[in-house]
């Protein structure tokens, strides 16, 4: 039985024809704002439209810029984890989960170096039964 | 036009649980309480702003209750914004000539709702993979920005729930009149670090409406008696940052609705006797003693810390015990706002009355993201 590749999770991750995963996201050429995304309609910065952004891979290395330890969550998500927003080298910034050691304070001082990896988006899958691969931030 | 608009009459209701109300019924309790303190009927309203998030078409479900009259109901969301949104269009379409009375109504029925804010967008729940989008995440990772900032510490957060919980002991409208001493705030359930669950504001039912007047009409009607000015009313929407939408920021904002806030007014942070401000999660209050310019970056927590913003004060915030005691229900926070204010303005607040206030400022922040700034002063 063939299996097929796994989806993209988010706008900002690509799958190759080998089912590589690849961070992806926009840049202004007018006004170089980026954004993590994809098939943008128009730069939300300074308006230029979508034939003036470019397309391209980000660093996979950022900055640990705010964090928050999430004790409480939703039925069906296993907690604590880590909410983080990270700023990439280059741009642009994630919000994504960040998999430390352990789930206090100490883990989520600002600045912090961190990289981003890719894995399966913790088993999810959607109504066709297509399996996902999401980002994570792990310690540098 | 170049006249003031004027509150007339305002009413809230006493936050809290109520199961057994329709929204239309909360909302219709509260404007017959604001029609009757202006001492006009519904017939005399010429235009209905209304707002919640929750249930469509609140004003004609409003209006089924208390009179049908056929005119017009603009239903608005704006998020947790709503309630001043619709001020601002009563405020509007005064100032346009269009109307000299109108109705503003917020209601929201939340009562079983858990937490708000994790959305699925796209083919697989994004919680967990996105990080949370949980409105205590995404209010820790502001607060948690601030503290890099400005060295917040957990203890500096906590204290702005110690404040405003100690102030709603003496508002017999809040959901919540307890006190809760420091240990007891950074002891309670972490739901999101650094936020505990005493930092949180609750998802509680609730409705406020407020009668707004032209001045013409207001001295016509004899009510400049009770009649509070808006000196000013403002809503701004988030504008580009580097990091916003991914990270939500409240800061940007809320600076663009204050500061055109205080250019209609003529007035600056120094004019003012009483603010209510969003503190939807305790340590958001901090981040808006700056972005409302009540004090220079970096003192916000002097700013609480010496007591400041405590009843008794230079600059007393949140008196009614904020966001955070009186509960949240989205639409109608930006109304009640306004409703605390106009009790000092008017020297009728009781226990928590800041003495001698004149002019006093609310403000709201939706997510998603808008802000709206309101400066009222006795007329």
């Amino acid at each position: 039985m063939t299996e097929t590749l796994p989806k993209a999770a988010f706008p900002f991750i690509k799958i190759d024809a080998a089912g590589r995963p690849s961070l992806v996201a926009q840049r202004c050429r007018v006004c170089n704002a980026t954004f993590a995304d994809s098939g943008r309609v128009a730069c939300s910065r300074c308006g230029a439209r979508a034939d003036m952004l470019e397309s391209f891979e980000p660093g996979y290395d950022g900055t640990l810029y705010a964090a928050s330890i999430v004790r409480r969550g939703y039925p069906g998500v296993p907690v604590p984890f880590i909410s983080a927003i990270v700023d990439l080298d280059g741009g642009p910034t994630l919000k994504g989960t960040l998999r430390a050691k352990n789930f206090d304070p100490a883990e989520i001082v600002h600045g912090r170096r961190v990289k981003v990896v890719f894995d399966d988006a913790l088993g999810r899958t959607d109504e066709g039964g297509n399996r996902y691969i999401s980002h994570f931030f792990e310690p540098a | 036009m170049s006249e003031s608009v004027y509150i007339v009459g305002i009413d809230m209701l006493k936050f809290g649980r109520h199961p057994d109300k329709s929204p239309g019924q909360l909302g219709a309790e509260v404007a017959l309480g604001a029609l009757d303190e202006a001492g006009v009927t519904i017939q005399d309203i010429q235009a209905v702003y209304s707002g919640s998030n929750y249930t469509t078409m609140i004003g004609q479900k409003v209006l089924q209750q208390i009179g049908q009259t056929g005119v017009q109901i603009i239903n608005l969301v704006n998020a947790c914004a709503t309630g001043a949104t619709t001020i601002r269009e009563g405020w509007t379409g005064i100032r346009a000539g269009e109307y000299d009375t109108v109705l503003c109504v917020g209601v929201e029925q939340m009562t079983g709702m858990g937490m708000l804010g994790a959305a699925k967008t796209g083919p697989i729940p994004t919680e967990g993979l996105l990080g949370s989008a949980s409105m205590p995440a995404v209010f820790g990772e502001a607060g948690m920005e601030y503290a890099a900032r400005y060295g917040a510490s957990f203890a500096d957060f906590a204290q702005v729930a110690v404040k405003n919980h100690h102030h709603s002991t003496m508002n017999p409208k809040a959901f919540l009149q307890k006190e809760t001493p420091l240990e007891m705030v950074m002891e309670s359930e972490v739901i999101a670090y650094p936020i505990t669950k005493f930092m949180c504001s609750v998802n509680v039912d609730g409705a406020a409406a407020a009668v707004l007047m032209s001045e013409r009409k207001v001295r016509e009607r004899g009510l400049m008696g009770q009649a509070i000015r808006i000196r000013a009313s403002s809503v701004s929407s988030s504008p580009w940052q580097e990091r916003d939408p991914v990270m939500a920021d409240i800061n940007s904002v809320t600076r663009l609705a204050v500061d055109k806030a205080y250019a209609m007014a003529g007035l600056s942070s120094e004019d003012l006797d009483l603010v209510e401000l969003h503190d939807c999660f305790a340590p958001a209050e901090l981040q808006h003693y700056e972005n409302l310019r009540l004090c220079g970056e970096g003192e916000g927590v002097a700013f609480l810390q010496d007591g400041t913003s405590s009843l008794g004060g230079r600059l007393p915030v949140n008196v009614s015990g904020g966001l955070l005691s009186k509960g949240h229900p989205i639409a109608a926070t930006g109304i009640a706002n306004l409703y605390e204010l106009a009790l000092h303005l008017r020297g009728k607040a009781g226990a928590r009355q800041v003495e001698g206030a004149r002019i006093g400022l609310a403000h709201v922040v939706g997510l998603g993201t808008a802000a709206a700034v309101h400066i009222l002063e006795k007329a």
